[in-house]
């Protein structure tokens, strides 16, 4: 490097008004066709723009990012384990606040580093109040060792550890409900997102970029490897999720619903797991899958019910409006 | 100036005076009066700092560890099982290089369950990579402090100060506290050439494939042992700062000419030192106090026991299984000698036992012995067990 720029120099407000698709995360990282947790990582670091600092778990995204001695991070970026990524966050906060400097914190994990294994370290870094945008990649299993069942995988499904056979259909517990339990630390912010919805992942970070405090986002993010579908449907899959009511996309301030994405239609949970191989026990010709597949529906039914996801009034940005502009949908951002 | 402190009110001090921005800590006995002395430091407004009470060691030691990454000078304190929880973080600070300073408030392992003195938990993470250096007394863990960090932050490496739990911590002393300037002249304020800035993006702790590992194990290794020249040179400038002395690497006490020796790590060193003033009648010993264990010094081992027949190494760990930790790493260290010394390998004062001066006797009473031993607990009372377990 001859012609380094003395990094003092640089304006980030400049920089962020010449890179208005600033890219913290760039093309030729090796992760799998069609998964989702590239494009939702792409996602936020664009709206989060360069003055950004990572702290990453141990994962798919780590692993798939960076093989050394190449990156495909643009802004500061570092892994150091899976369980404590809350915790490395919040010491790059609390650095960062004692040195003066404004950049803000990201913790990107997987459902596993932030739903089961890190989850005691996250608890501690929202309780002390750190100033940091928590972000979980939610493929609803330990995708990089295998797909191994995690806390999130839903009920039902299969994964290598929760195989379906003559005394099992898949996972016998549900999935935790985690934005609950995060809202239940009466954080400033906690929101649901899916990939599915570029534009309501954009506006949500950018919400959580202006809260000066601990926020947290999961974003529902397919992984055709792990779920059994086609590399092309993932956002199709995704969408679903949300439209059958399995995935709420909600927002909540201090412990309460201040948001709920509707769903015009619900539509039956069928829908979404015909495409994938994760579910496809559940349709084979016995009582149990039977039984199985009316289980997921009231779990659907039970979220409509306690989210409103029907809503009060037509809105344009539902489920059927929202990113779809080839239907005349609308953007937020 | 001298003062009447307790070794945990010094060491938190001391941790002010080197000016750390972020501090994380676990309460867990006996480190407990080193955090608490530093909370109070904060909640006075004595010096500025980020004081995190995380909610386990684990994170205790990630936020420091990111902190660290982030640029800043930062401190942590355990013991015990919650070095043993945080081992974990402890290798990869190691391995990312990242310079960062703790203090062992040495105390045994569970089961059985003891809140007491001796060196396992530190002994247990000796290969994470960490440059270790253990403490005599608290003016000497006072000063190995201040040292830890311009150790720390010139090598990259993490430097953990290992002083006895209880002997040390809580024991009333006079130590001398240095002045802030002294201090400030020793640690100027600290850059860190790796540190996290979104001006300067780097990529830190990625996946390494077999074709670097190798080769980043290899440096790892060579930097802790090019990090001796390093503690040489900070116990000298501090020393030349401060006017005390303790030492770098070790420190040999006694006859240059004696045939036996006695070598321990940590505050036994102090008893054996007295013992050794209180009976000239035992012949001439040389007294020889490791400090700096990681890395382990095999150059100026092998000197300070030049002309040795026996060495008697007193240590308050053991491997299980394995027989004294310490004690094997001499012999491997000494077999290269022409005249290689018998060393009789002992662990003493485990899980609290009392370490009495009459342990010298006892340790000079074993080189009598036909053949080595290869390993004993020394003050083991046998008859307290059924025959099976004797």
């Amino acid at each position: 490097m001859t012609d380094k720029t003395d990094s003092k120099d640089i304006d980030i407000a400049r920089l962020r008004e010449h890179q208005p698709r600033f890219q913290g995360i760039t093309s030729g990282h090796r992760a799998c066709l069609g998964c989702g947790e590239a494009l939702a990582a792409r996602l936020v670091t664009e709206a989060a723009g360069p003055d950004v600092a990572i702290a990453n778990a141990t994962g798919c995204l780590e692993i798939f990012t960076t093989p050394w001695p190449e990156s495909s991070w643009r802004v500061p970026w570092m892994h150091s384990l899976f369980e404590n990524t809350g915790a490395i966050a919040a010491g790059m906060e609390a650095a960062f606040k004692m040195q003066g400097k404004s950049t803000k914190v990201l913790a990107f994990a997987g459902d596993g580093g932030t739903f089961d294994i890190g989850f005691q370290a996250l608890s501690g870094m929202i309780e002390r109040g750190h100033n940091v945008l928590y972000v979980c990649f939610d493929n609803e299993a330990y995708m990089n060792t295998g797909i191994q069942r995690s806390s999130s995988t839903p009920h039902a499904a299969m994964t290598t550890t929760s195989p379906p056979g003559k005394a099992r259909m898949g996972k016998r517990h549900l999935k935790k409900d985690i934005i609950s339990i995060v809202a239940a630390h009466h954080i400033p912010y906690a929101a649901t997102a899916s990939v599915a919805y570029p534009s309501d992942i954009r506006k949500k970070v950018r919400r959580a970029m202006d809260i000066e405090g601990p926020t947290f986002l999961v974003i529902h993010s397919p992984c055709p490897l792990g779920w059994g579908h086609e590399a092309d449907i993932s956002i199709e899959v995704a969408r679903l999720a949300v439209q059958t009511g399995l995935m709420p996309v909600i927002e909540l301030e201090r412990g309460e619903v201040t948001g709920v994405m509707p769903v015009r239609e619900p539509r039956p949970v069928l829908d979404y797991l015909r495409p994938q191989g994760r579910f496809r026990h559940l349709f084979a010709d016995n009582p149990k899958a039977r039984e199985e597949l009316e289980h997921i529906q009231a779990l659907a039914d039970h979220n409509i019910e306690v989210y409103n996801l029907r809503g009060e009034i037509a809105d344009r940005m539902d489920s059927e409006g929202a990113d779809t502009v080839r239907r005349g949908g609308m953007r937020w951002a | 100036m001298r003062q009447a402190l307790e070794g945990s009110q010094a060491i938190a001090q001391t941790v002010a005076l080197c000016r750390p921005q972020v501090i994380a800590a676990y309460p867990i006995t006996p480190q407990t009066h080193i955090v608490e002395n530093i909370a109070k430091l904060v909640a006075d407004d004595k010096f500025e700092c980020d004081f995190v009470s995380v909610e386990s060691e684990f994170s205790a030691a990630s936020v420091v560890l990111g902190a660290a990454a982030a640029g800043s000078r930062t401190y942590t304190a355990s013991a015990s099982q919650g070095i043993l929880l945080m081992s974990e973080v402890l290798y990869n600070i190691a391995g990312l290089r990242i310079p960062v300073v703790m203090t062992c408030a040495n105390r045994a392992l569970s089961a059985p369950l003891s809140i007491w003195n001796d060196q396992q938990d530190s002994m247990a993470v000796r290969d994470a990579g960490w440059i270790q250096l253990y403490c005599a007394d608290n003016q000497e863990a006072v000063d190995t402090t201040i040292q830890a960090y311009r150790i720390a932050e010139r090598t990259e490496l993490p430097v953990m100060v290992c002083m006895d739990g209880f002997t040390l911590t809580h024991t009333l002393e006079p130590i001398d506290i240095p002045e802030q300037a002294q201090v400030d002249e020793f640690l100027p304020p600290y850059t860190f050439s790796r540190a996290l800035d979104s001006r300067n993006p780097i990529t830190v702790g990625t996946l390494v494939s077999p074709d670097y590992y190798p080769e980043a194990r290899h440096a790892h290794h060579q930097a802790l042992l090019n990090a001796q020249d390093e503690i040489i040179r900070a116990h000298e400038d501090w020393s030349a700062i401060s006017g005390r002395s303790c030492c770098g690497l070790l420190r040999t006490e006694g006859d240059a000419d004696a045939k036996i020796g006695i070598l321990t790590l940590g505050s036994v060193f102090g008893t054996l030192y007295e013992a050794r003033a209180a009976h000239p009648e035992l012949g001439p010993v040389r007294l020889i106090k490791l400090r700096a264990f990681r890395p382990f010094p095999v150059a100026a081992i092998q000197e300070a026991c030049a002309g040795l027949t026996d060495l008697v190494v007193l240590e308050r760990a053991l491997s299980p299984g394995g027989g004294g930790i310490v004690g094997n790493e001499m012999r491997a260290a000494l077999a290269e000698l022409p005249d290689a010394p018998r060393v009789h390998s002992y662990a003493v004062g485990l899980g609290g036992r009392d370490v009495p001066l009459d342990i010298y006797a006892r340790a000079l009473a074993a080189v009598d012995a036909p053949t080595p031993e290869r390993f004993a607990v020394l003050d083991a009372e046998l008859e307290k067990l059924p025959a099976a377990d004797r």
